[in-house]
């Protein structure tokens, strides 16, 4: 597709690498419904997507529910297996690995999910959760494991460390908690940080905290980032490139900046507009498109949009749309941009 | 401009009675909800907010409890109210949206069942022609169509969910609709959908909405009046275009001070505020707001100030704002 030209243009060479990547999952999973059924429909949950990370930027997935962020990060770290196409991370095609060697490069690509509460073991202190990623990936150095730890506590806000190290995570708040689970992604020193919906279930005043320790650790352990949200506001603050996802396909990528001051696809558009403005004098006057995301098992002919687009032409429904480079390093998806 | 009362809340509190103690998750709020008016009310997890919502419906069951105040909707006052004048106001007078559609609509029951047990409930001598036609009205008018009315809830999307429930509300002719959260579940595009039916059924209906929520930005977008809530309190009400272009209250301040915004051009810093929300069984003495409040004076962990209106228009919970002859006293 269109990857080659994607990478011209800049200096920093990828970290990761997602070449038409596929994941489709069966409906009919076992055996007896797929001879019931008499074939197998598939959830085409990521269809066709190339991009690229590079060193030490932070890359936004942004889309709706269904729109196959979560699985394209999943397929990035190799906690999915890909359908069709190919994950390489640091020159390493991670379908060719074997169980063992993916797992040697696991303590470089760590994940932060939504819900603390949901990714810690309520039954384990918090500073043997943390160690647990030293146990497993630096068991040479068991001795300053502690001290590791109690050190990384500091370094995510978690002070003083020692009053921490021996709670449970139910002691203490959802904020401390998501600091924590930090904290764990960050002990193994990755190089590649998996952030799913990190800061979606914190309040205001602590997601500009969160926000704030993100940025500034990206900084000091020159991490690169794969941010996957569907809150564009809060992607600004964070993200160097933006990728706009719909219905498993790529719509538009491209700088922060060329996505915010010049989105280009339709669906873009209607998406950054929908977003709330916090202030009553900049109400939105934009008409929202008509209808919901559509299922992703029959999805529309053509371009995948096309039966909400404002702008949509007949051949629209007939002809998908290439991913393709309008201004420099600024792809978009769409046959009909002025 | 001359706004018409629908509510009245008078030093509402509710308490729920735990194993730790008694928590005050309501504490003595006093405010009003005007005919025809959408007011924001907006807080963090745990203020309180979704606990008040349904205290206007007296709808807080053991351990909870109303512990004191009036709610005089229409010059009566509903805590006086039995039970069955209190089914009667649930749902015809006042009626309410939740977050998750899917467990406030009965999987079991077509659209039209749910709007046809509502009208019949209420008003026993509507036939079941009428209570459908109306029904279809009501539904075709949220803009679902009419083949939709025998779906069940799982074969339609979450923003139609949502709107059958206001639907619900609507074809009762409910004075007052409580949306708690109504459109947190939904994706952007949905939501500012329903943002823009919500409003337009304001405008038709007259209908007061009281809008619960924790997007402060979507407040921004549609509400009339905003009140914001902390640890229990009101602390700031008031004017959208005054509360956001002149926030009093420091919370007030500090809260809209870090909600993220997509234009550009914005100030690009978040503002961080200090420390986290307290513990409800055992609130900071005085203004529950001064530990984190870089204003705190010393009356401020002492005495709790009371929601004063201020001559900008809004009233604000805050020492602040107000005199006490305690209040340049070092301590």
């Amino acid at each position: 597709m269109t990857l080659g030209n994607q990478k011209t243009g800049r200096q920093a060479e990828p970290l990761l690498v997602l070449e038409n990547v596929k994941k489709y999952y069966p409906v009919q999973k076992n055996i007896i419904d797929q001879v019931f059924a008499g074939h197998i429909d598939y959830v085409r949950a990521v269809d066709d997507v190339s991009l690229f990370i590079r060193r030490g930027e932070a890359l936004g997935l942004a889309g709706e529910s269904g729109s196959g962020k979560t699985t394209i990060g999943r397929l990035a770290i190799g906690l999915e297996k890909l359908t069709d196409g190919k994950a390489v991370f640091d020159g390493q095609d991670l379908s060719k690995l074997t169980a063992e060697e993916l797992r040697k490069l696991r303590k470089r690509m760590q994940v932060i999910f939504q819900d603390p509460m949901a990714s810690l073991n309520p039954r384990m202190t918090l500073g043997n959760a943390i160690k647990q990623g030293l146990r497993i990936h630096y068991p040479e150095q068991a001795s300053q494991h502690r001290d590791m730890v109690l050190s990384m506590f500091e370094k995510v806000g978690l002070t003083p460390p020692l009053f921490f190290y021996d709670k449970f995570p139910h002691q203490i708040s959802g904020g401390q908690r998501q600091r924590v689970v930090i904290a764990r992604a960050l002990i193994t020193r990755p190089d590649l940080v998996l952030a799913d919906e990190p800061v979606a279930m914190a309040d205001v005043s602590v997601r500009a905290l969160l926000l704030d320790l993100m940025i500034n650790l990206k900084n000091e352990f020159n991490l690169t980032y794969l941010f996957i949200t569907h809150d564009l506001a809060t992607a600004k603050y964070i993200c160097d490139r933006i990728g706009v996802l719909y219905l498993g396909k790529l719509m538009e990528i491209g700088d922060l900046h060329a996505i915010y001051n010049r989105p280009l696809h339709p669906y873009t558009r209607a998406l950054m507009a929908a977003v709330p403005v916090p202030n009553p004098r900049k109400r939105r006057t934009e008409v929202m498109p008509e209808g919901e995301i559509p299922n992703p098992i029959n999805p529309p002919s053509g371009c995948r949009f096309h039966p909400r687009c404002p702008i949509a032409r007949p051949d629209c429904a007939e002809i998908e749309p290439k991913l393709e480079e309008i201004e420099p390093g600024h792809f978009a998806a769409c046959r009909y941009i002025e | 401009m001359e706004r018409e009362l629908l509510a009245s809340i008078q030093d509402l509190s509710v308490t729920y009675h735990t194993r730790i103690g008694p928590v005050s998750a309501v504490d003595h709020i006093s405010f009003d909800i005007y005919k025809g008016e959408i007011l924001g009310l907006v807080g963090e997890s745990g203020c309180g907010k979704s606990t008040l919502g349904k205290a206007l419906l007296r709808m807080i069951d053991p351990p909870g409890e109303i512990s004191s105040g009036h709610i005089i909707f229409d010059k009566e006052d509903v805590m006086q109210y039995d039970d069955d004048r209190m089914r009667d106001f649930r749902g015809r007078r006042a009626s309410m949206i939740f977050q998750d559609p899917m467990t406030s609509l009965n999987p079991m029951q077509r659209v039209d069942d749910h709007l046809i047990e509502a009208i019949q409930v209420h008003e026993p001598k509507t036939s079941e022609k009428d209570a459908l036609k109306r029904s279809s009205i009501m539904i075709n008018r949220l803009g679902i169509g009419l083949n939709r009315l025998g779906s069940y809830p799982h074969q339609l999307s979450g923003g139609m969910r949502q709107r059958v429930m206001t639907g619900i509300g609507l074809v009762l002719n409910a004075e007052l609709i409580i949306a708690d959260e109504a459109t947190t579940s939904l994706d952007v595009i949905v939501e500012a959908k329903l943002a823009d039916q919500l409003r337009e059924i304001r405008n038709e209906y007259g209908v007061s909405l009281l809008m619960i929520t924790h997007n402060i930005a979507l407040v921004a977008e549609m509400a009339d009046r905003i009140a914001v809530m902390y640890a229990g309190h009101i602390v700031e009400i008031g004017d959208v275009y005054e509360v956001f272009e002149k926030p009093l209250h420091p919370y007030t301040q500090g809260l809209l001070g870090s909600v993220p915004s997509i234009q550009l051009n914005d100030r690009n810093e978040l503002f961080k505020m200090p420390g986290e929300p307290p513990n409800l069984t055992h609130p900071p003495a005085g203004c529950r707001f001064h530990p984190r409040c870089q204003h705190a004076m010393p009356i401020c962990s002492q005495l709790e100030p009371a929601l004063i209106k201020q001559s900008s228009g809004q009233s604000v919970h805050c020492w602040l704002y107000q005199d006490h002859p305690d209040k340049n006293e070092k301590r």
